[in-house]
This record gives C-alpha cells, structure tokens and sequence, in this order.
C-alpha cells in the first residue's frame, strides 16, 4: 500500500515582531492510503502548523523554510507533488487545497459563514474543483447531506449556519470538505468543541465516510481517548518536533519516550486506582500560608445539614418574538426542570451534562446571579440555615463571600487591564477586609498557594499562559475564603497537562481548606477524578445522582448510559461501540424508553434506588423493573 | 420579512410625531416670537398700518394661543379659522421673514439639498469603500499608510477652508463661477438644459468637500471591520475549500464588513445635512442649511420648525433604508427579526 501524503524533515518559521519563532523543527512523517494517522500534542507543540503547511494556508508570518510535502494523488496514479514548493496561493495549489485535500476544523460556531446558506457553502467547493452547473452541484450536495446525516437535506440546501445545533454545523463542515471526494482528510481538532454524545457521532461519521470514499485521514488532537479510537497510526508532536511514532499498538502498549509516558499519565482515567494521583507534565508547588488557614471551625452540630440544598427549582425562559406592536411572549425554552440536590461540607458534587442542559443557569441561581421560577435554595451558614432567594441586599452582600464561581475561560475572565495584584486585591477591597498591608500580605499567600511565583504580581494577565490564567482565576475566587466554591468547567479550555496540574491543585485545596465544590463539567472522567458524588443532567433535568463508585459501577438512567459509552478511552482494547450509540436521540427524554421517558403524559420523579443513588423514573415503572429483575 | 416591514413602517409613525414635538418645543424655548418681536419694534417706529398687518397674521396663524393648541394648528391635528391648515394637510405655515408660505421659500433648496447631500454620500462611499479595502488587505504597506496620512489631513482640515481653496483654483482652472449652485444668468430662471449642466458642473466642488468630511473616518471604519473580519475563521475555511484570494475577499469579509457600512447611512445623513451648513454659507449655496441657520436667528418659526421636521423625516428615512439594507444583507437580521433570548 502507498502513501497518500509524505512530510520529510520540514521546517517552518513565523517572522513576528520578537523575532524568528521556528514552529515545526524537522518533521517528517507519513499517511499511508485509506489510514487514518493521528498527531498528537499539547498546544503550541507546532501541529496545527503542520496541518496549515499541508494546505498551504500558513499566516502570511509564516513560511516553510526547508523539507518537502509530498503529496501522491491516487487519482493521477499517485504522481508526487511537492506542496512545499508551490506557490500558496498559485492555481496548481488550490486545486489540491479543498479538492484533493480538504479539512475541517474544531471551531464549527465560526467556520461556516452566517450570511451564506449551507447549500452555498458546499457547493462552492463543487463549482471550484469541478465543472459542474448550478442544478447538479446543488444535488451532489445534497447527496452528500444526506450522507453526513441531516435529517432533510434538501432543507438544509437553504438554511443558514446558525440555524443549527453545533453537531450538525460539524457535518456540514464535513459535508463541505468531502463534496469533492478528496483523498486525504485532514481534521484538525473535529471534535474537541463538541460534547462527548456527539464526538462520538462525528467519529463514526468520519469512520464510515473514509471507508465509503477510500481516503486517507490525517486526525490532529490533543486527546489520547480521540486517538485510541480511530487512529492507526500516531505521531506525538512536541515543540515543533516529532518525539515519537508508531503504529497506536506501539505508541499505547510500549511508549518509550518520556514526553509521551508522561502525557498518558496526565490524562484522567476511569480505571483509576482509588487514590491514584495524575502526575502532570510539570508539578506546581503550592505553598499554604498562615493567613489562609486561620478560619474559625464550625460550631459543634453545625453540620447536621448539608451546606446547600437546592430544592425543585425550575426556570423557564420566554423566547420573544418580534410582533407587530413590540415583543409578544412567545414559545417558553425550559432552562431547567425541578432540579434537586444537596452538597455536604467539605464534598464535591460533580454536574455532569452536555451544553444546553441547564448546568450553567443551575449554577447562577445557586449565586442567586439569575431568580428561579419556582424552588427552594438553603444555604447552611455554620449551623444557621439561610433562605438564600430571600436574602436581603445586604445579607446577598456576605452570601457572596462564602460562594465563589471560578470561570471557564480563563481568558475572558480576567480584566485585561488590571495586573494580577489588582485582580486578587479586588475582593478583599470590595468586602473591605484588612488594610493594605494585610491585603498585600493575603494577595502574596494566594499566589503562593497556587503555585504562582510572588513577582508576577504586577503583570498583566496577557502574559501568562491558559493554565496560569486559570490559577489565578482560582486564586480570586479563594481571596474570600469561600466555604461554597462553583467550579464551571474550570478545566474545559486547558490542554491535558495543564488540565492535571489545575486538576491536582483544586484537590489538594479542596482538603487543606476544607472547601465545598460544586464541580460542573461535560467531561465525565474529569469529574469521575475529583466528584464525590455525581449528578448527571440532561434537557434541564437531573436524570440521575450517586456517590461516584455506584455510578460508574451501576448507571440506572439511559442518558447516563449513553454518556458513559460515548467517552473515548485512551486504551486500544476498550473502543467506542460506534454502532451502539443511539443516533443523537440520547439526549431527547421522549426517546427514553419506559419507565424514563418524560413527554406530556408521564412525569417521572426522583426515585431512591438506595445508598444515595437516585434516578429519575416513573415510581411504578421502576418498581415494575425492579421486580423484573 | 413582511412583519418586518410592517414593524418598522408603523414604528416610524410615533417616532416622527415625537420629533415633532420636540422639534416644535425647541423652536418655541426661546421667549417672544417673530411677529411680536416686530410688533414691538414697528409700534417704536409708530407705523400703525403694519402694526395691525402683523397682528392679524399673528392672528392668522395662531401665534395668539396657547402653545399646545399652536403645535396642534402646526400640526393639523386642530382645526384654526384662519388661512391655515396645518402639516398634515400639506400646508406649512408662512415665512414672516421671507413674506412667503414656507413650501415656496423651501421648494428648490430643498430639492437641491437633498440631491447635493445623497451625491455626497455617494462620493463618500466610493471613494472610502475602495480605499479602505486596499487599506486592509494591505495592512501596514506604504499605500496604508498613505491614505491613513491623506485622511487624517482630511479630518484635520476644516471644511470651509477646504471650499475656499479648492473654489479659487476651479475657478483659476475652469473658468467656474465662484460661488452658488449655478451660473448667475440661469438664477430664476426655469429649468433647461443648460441650467441643469450648470447646477452638475457647480456641484462637484460641494459634494467633493461635504463627502470628503465623511470619507476619513468611514475608510478607518471600513479598515478595522474588514481587519476583524479577515481573522476569522470562516475566511480560512474558504481559503481551504481552494478560492481564489479576490474572490474570497469578496464573497465573505467584504460582504461581512457591509453591515457596519449600511448601518451608517442613518447617521451620515443628518451630520452630513447639519454639518455642511457652514459650508453651504461659504460657498453661498441654495440649500436649507444656512436657511435654518437665518430662520432660527430670527425666530420664524414655522420655516425653522419645518426645516428640521424635513431633516428629521430624511434621518428617519434613511434609517429606514438602512434597516431594509441590512435586512437584505444579513440573515441574522432578517430571519431572528428582532427575537431576543
């Protein structure tokens, strides 16, 4: 068998202001016909640059300074091509580029154009690669909609990008990138902005469309689970240069460079020893301070009761439509669905779901940010039980203090234009907590205790990178000493190796400070390693809630079934079942079958199964099956 | 998208009936009016015959009542005894100044402000929608940094400066009359040929120096747009799926850099109207702007109020044009129709 693509030795360099950044350093690497090879690395290790060189998108600061990329075209009896010397923009090259080889990339939200229709978008690279006519390449496309999986492509010819969902955006990016039938792939982080039921979907997809077509794919990801899936042969990439390849058995059974032993280490697993710790790529030391650890302990019995307890609370949104005479109420979106839960001092609760399940807009009533419809939050003040919905102005005033929210971009969170002293004083200011000198003394301990080094405290948040953005994210949201600490997806933007460090910190923290987290995440191993306990959301819905062993061990709820199954694992032996995912209808509670479904007629509650393991069901369905069984 | 229309149409309504009354508001703040101002000033001088003209058109148009019943009678929502009818009726009241209805002191000058002030924003546009292209896609090249030079010169440089000079060398140059939106013989003099050569010849020092005040900062609005929208993603994926450079910058940034550029022809045209005003007196050139300036000094009310309630409708028209555009333009807009979350 031939090699569709073969890179040997490239480099490329970016010209910026600071200088000369070589970004690929001697590359060479091969994609074998009808394979898929995967490139692995953490960001900024130069392999979304390799992929640019490829199609010869490279940014105008980029060039290839040495090596070829050859390419041998199967369909011109697999003739080389050396991409690396054709002009980028000349007509030799972008005949290759969305003809031959096309891509798609991980941001679905803003790779398509808003303003043309879908059926434009993908028929274009029809028109430009071959010379077909209006009529025939619009049902080419649609043909290839309906392959990709929309529902009604012909529809979906005239419908506008951000009239879909996320899933089917990524389907037509990839519809867009296979029209011309190209003989190699090239998919670079397809999945990672996509919640987990649909990676695995998009997977599959990707799977059936390399068989179907005959082509070589060429996977970039972060994610060592994405690559045991579908790979069959990896590259790990790390600075700019290749550390190790292999076909997946050598790289997963016998990884013999210590890059890569220590990124599989990194990555959290669910066959986890009880205990095991994730080693990151580079430890952090955290340092605790006297100042911080100088907090009052509970009264004696205060802990009867959980800190918080949520109690059937609901939310609906009104989607308004434009009427005649202004804003008429239209159709009402049900944010979320009585949902309840309790978190004792000192526990994790993990909130599991997929975007769009009412996890976030859960947590921002816990702030009391947004005003239930209808529920009950109590919040357990060292023995006082507080109504937190009816606290008065002042009374929210030192509610916020206990509870405190860490963010999930770590980019957007932090103030630009204010140096880090300033963005960890800022809370000490607000709740007017010490002087100067004791706040300066409290702002150094914070750094210290999550592991930053005391004289970045004058920069600015642009020049550290996501992981050290996120500490001090973390490191705010501590100045107050909360009990209650709201973690959004705290680690959903960091790489792997990062992810373990901020991962590893928020634990150790968690029992040198005796905190509470309510840890919201759509990663289920992520939260399998740091939770307590698990609640799994779905459609504003909490479907099910356990301790972590009993749900793993046991899940009760088809959602949490399918959610569990649609998690890639970074091991070759446990693959995805692709045939068994339950096509996008996962997450649809009328789908569900009996005793779970919720459609007009049935109304399921939360049923105790025993041992704190609660699944939503009909009462006497479940006991039905319970007798069943 | 017929909804949508609807809305926007009725919504016009209630906006220009409060412009109105503000409009009309403001023109009364100050205290007295023009006829009782020469009232006072005739009966100084003992001239009893126009004394009592004066007082019967005060009369005659309601100058006598009280201010709510004068906006009603200005408006036609009231019925008044006397000659006048009101807006709605199509009668605009009478110039005290001029000794004139409005509608004839208004007429031509309006006409022609009208086509002065859409030529201008043409000129703005096709002279900034190139330039602010090149200016993008070549970011930081001697040619960018050329036009930045050349349109903060034009920022910098007052107007009326401007006018006078370029009015001395066209006139050096062509043989063009000084002055005005035509040549003197044709002035009152009804419409030909000639005379409407002569008004296109005359109007291409105004329109040059009303659209290059807009130009500079519609070519820096147009720069940075096009700037933000090469970065994003969308422009890569073309790129990817094989398009050739020029056409890609047109199918997708361009197209998405519009907005901003349509959405602006709201707020062009009242600043452009109000602005060239200055101008317009320097270049002595029949349009309303020093019209307004005049009748507001002398408090004649009606050609005042009148004036502005045209300005205001042009805005709102504009507006309205603008929102048709981008409706047009953008799918967002036209399929969300407003919808909010």
């Amino acid at each position: 068998m031939g090699n569709v693509l073969q890179i040997n030795d490239l480099k490329v360099e970016f010209h910026v202001n600071e200088g000369v950044i070589r970004a690929v350093d001697g590359v060479s690497f091969r994609v074998p016909e009808r394979r898929t090879v995967a490139v692995v690395g953490e960001s900024g290790s130069g392999k979304s640059v390799v992929s640019q060189a490829i199609m010869g998108i490279l940014p105008k600061a980029g060039r290839i300074t040495a090596g070829s990329i050859n390419f041998y075209d199967p369909a011109k009896g697999g003739a080389a091509t050396d991409i690396a010397s054709l002009p980028q923009d000349g007509p030799e090259m972008r005949a290759i580029r969305g003809g031959r080889i096309s891509i798609i990339f991980q941001e679905p939200m803003t790779s398509l154009s808003p303003l043309h229709t879908v059926g434009d978008q993908v028929s274009e690279a029809l028109k430009l690669h071959r010379r077909t006519s209006t009529k025939e390449a619009l049902s080419l496309t649609e043909e290839m909609l309906r392959l990709v999986g929309f529902p009604n492509p012909n529809r979906a010819l005239r419908t506008y990008p951000f009239e879909l969902s996320g899933g089917l955006r990524q389907r037509a990016m990839i519809a867009m990138a296979l029209v011309c039938r190209p003989a190699l792939l090239i998919a670079d982080e397809p999945t990672t902005a996509l919640d987990v039921t649909i990676q695995a979907q998009i997977l599959k997809l990707i799977r059936d469309l390399q068989d179907e077509f005959g082509m070589a794919v060429l996977i970039i990801t972060h994610d060592l689970g994405v690559v045991a899936n579908v790979a069959d042969e990896v590259v790990v990439m790390y600075h700019g240069r290749v550390m190790e390849s292999g076909t997946l058995d050598d790289i997963f059974r016998r990884a013999e460079h210590p890059y890569l032993k220590a990124l599989l280490r990194a990555v959290p697993r669910f066959d986890m020893q009880p205990g095991e710790r994730l080693v990151p790529i580079r430890e952090i030391e955290s340092e605790m301070g006297h100042l911080m650890q100088r907090k009052e302990p509970w009264p004696e019995g205060a802990d009867a009761a959980p800190l918080l307890d949520v109690k059937g609370l609901s939310k609906r949104f009104s989607i308004r439509r434009a009427g005649m005479f202004g804003g008429k109420t239209g159709a009402e979106n049900v944010a979320v669905d009585d949902v309840s839960f309790f978190i004792h001092r000192g526990e994790c609760l993990g909130l599991v779901g997929e975007s769009g399940c009412g996890k976030t807009t859960t947590s921002k009533m816990v702030m009391r940010a947004m005003r239930p419809d209808t529920g009950q939050i109590t919040f357990n003040d060292r023995g006082q039980m507080r109504d937190v919905l009816a606290l008065n102005e002042q009374e929210l005033f030192d509610y916020r203090r206990k509870v405190q929210f860490i963010f999930q971009d770590p980019y957007s969170s932090l103030n630009p234009r204010m140096t880090v002293f300033d963005i960890l004083s800022e809370p000490l200011i607000i709740h007017k907590l010490g002087d100067a000198e004791e706040r300066f003394e409290r702002v150094k301990e914070l750094m210290q205790l999550v592991g930053l080094d005391v004289r970045f405290l004058r920069r600015y948040p642009h020049s550290f990178s996501g992981g050290q953005r996120q500490r001090i994210g973390i490191a705010r949201a501590l100045a107050l000493q909360p009990e209650l600490l709201i973690c959004d997806e705290p680690v959903s933007a960091l790489d792997v190796s990062i992810q373990a460090q901020v991962l590893n910190l928020l634990k150790d923290l968690k029992a040198e400070l005796g905190l509470t987290y309510l840890f919201i995440s759509h990663n289920l191993a992520v939260v399998d390693y740091i939770a307590d306990r698990i609640a799994v959301m779905c459609a504003g819905r909490l479907v099910e809630m356990a301790p972590r062993e009993a749900l793993f061990s046991n899940p009760t709820h088809p959602y949490t079934k399918a959610l569990l199954s649609a998690v890639p694992h970074p091991d070759p032996d446990s693959k995805l079942d692709l045939g068994a995912l339950m096509e996008g209808r996962a997450s649809d509670p009328r789908a569900w079958p009996m005793p779970f479904t919720i459609n007009g007629s049935t109304r399921p509650a939360l049923v105790d199964l025993g041992g704190g393991h609660f699944v939503r069901a009909d009462p006497d369905g479940m006991h039905a099956v319970g007798r069943a069984a | 998208m017929f909804t949508f229309l609807m809305h926007r149409v009725l919504v016009m309504v209630p906006t220009l009936l409060v412009i109105s009354v503000i409009t009309f508001l403001i023109i009364r703040l100050p205290p007295g009016d023009y006829l009782s101002n020469q009232i006072e000033e005739l009966k100084s001088q003992g001239e009893q015959a126009a004394v009592e003209k004066a007082e019967f058109l005060r009369k005659q148009y309601a100058l006598d009542e009280p201010i709510l019943t004068q906006y009603g009678i200005w408006m036609g929502f009231l019925p008044h005894q006397g000659r006048y009818s009101g807006i709605l009726q199509g009668d605009f009241g009478w110039s005290f100044e001029f000794n004139r209805p409005v509608n004839e002191v208004v007429g031509d000058r309006l006409m022609l402000t009208v086509v002065l002030n859409f030529a201008a924003i043409l000129f703005t546009y096709l002279v900034a929608f190139p330039i602010g292209v090149y200016s993008a896609t070549r970011q930081y090249s001697i040619g960018d940094y050329g036009f930045t030079f050349l349109g903060y010169l034009g920022l910098a440089t007052p107007n009326f400066l401007l006018a006078l000079v370029m009015l001395f060398f066209f006139n050096l140059w062509f043989g063009l009359s000084i002055g005005g939106l035509m040549d003197p013989t044709y002035e009152g003099q009804p419409w030909s040929w000639g005379k409407s050569m002569s008004v296109l010849s005359h109007m291409i020092i105004p329109t040059i120096i009303i659209g290059t005040s807009g130009t500079a900062a519609m070519i820096r609005r147009l720069r940075a747009n096009l700037l933000d929208e090469l970065q994003k993603q969308y422009v890569v994926t073309g790129r990817a799926k094989g398009l050739p450079p020029t056409r890609l910058l047109i199918k997708y940034p361009i197209r998405m850099a519009l907005n901003p550029f349509v959405a602006d022809i709201g707020n062009l045209l009242p600043s452009i109207v109000s602005g060239s005003a200055i101008v317009s007196v320097v270049l002595s050139l029949p349009t309303v702007g020093p019209l307004l300036l005049q009748s507001l000094q002398s408090l004649d009310q009606y050609l005042a109020g009148s004036i502005l309630f045209f300005l205001s409708i042009l805005t709102v028209i504009g507006m309205f044009i603008s929102d048709l555009l981008l409706a047009a333009l953008d799918p967002r807009i036209r399929l969300a129709g407003g919808a909010t979350r």
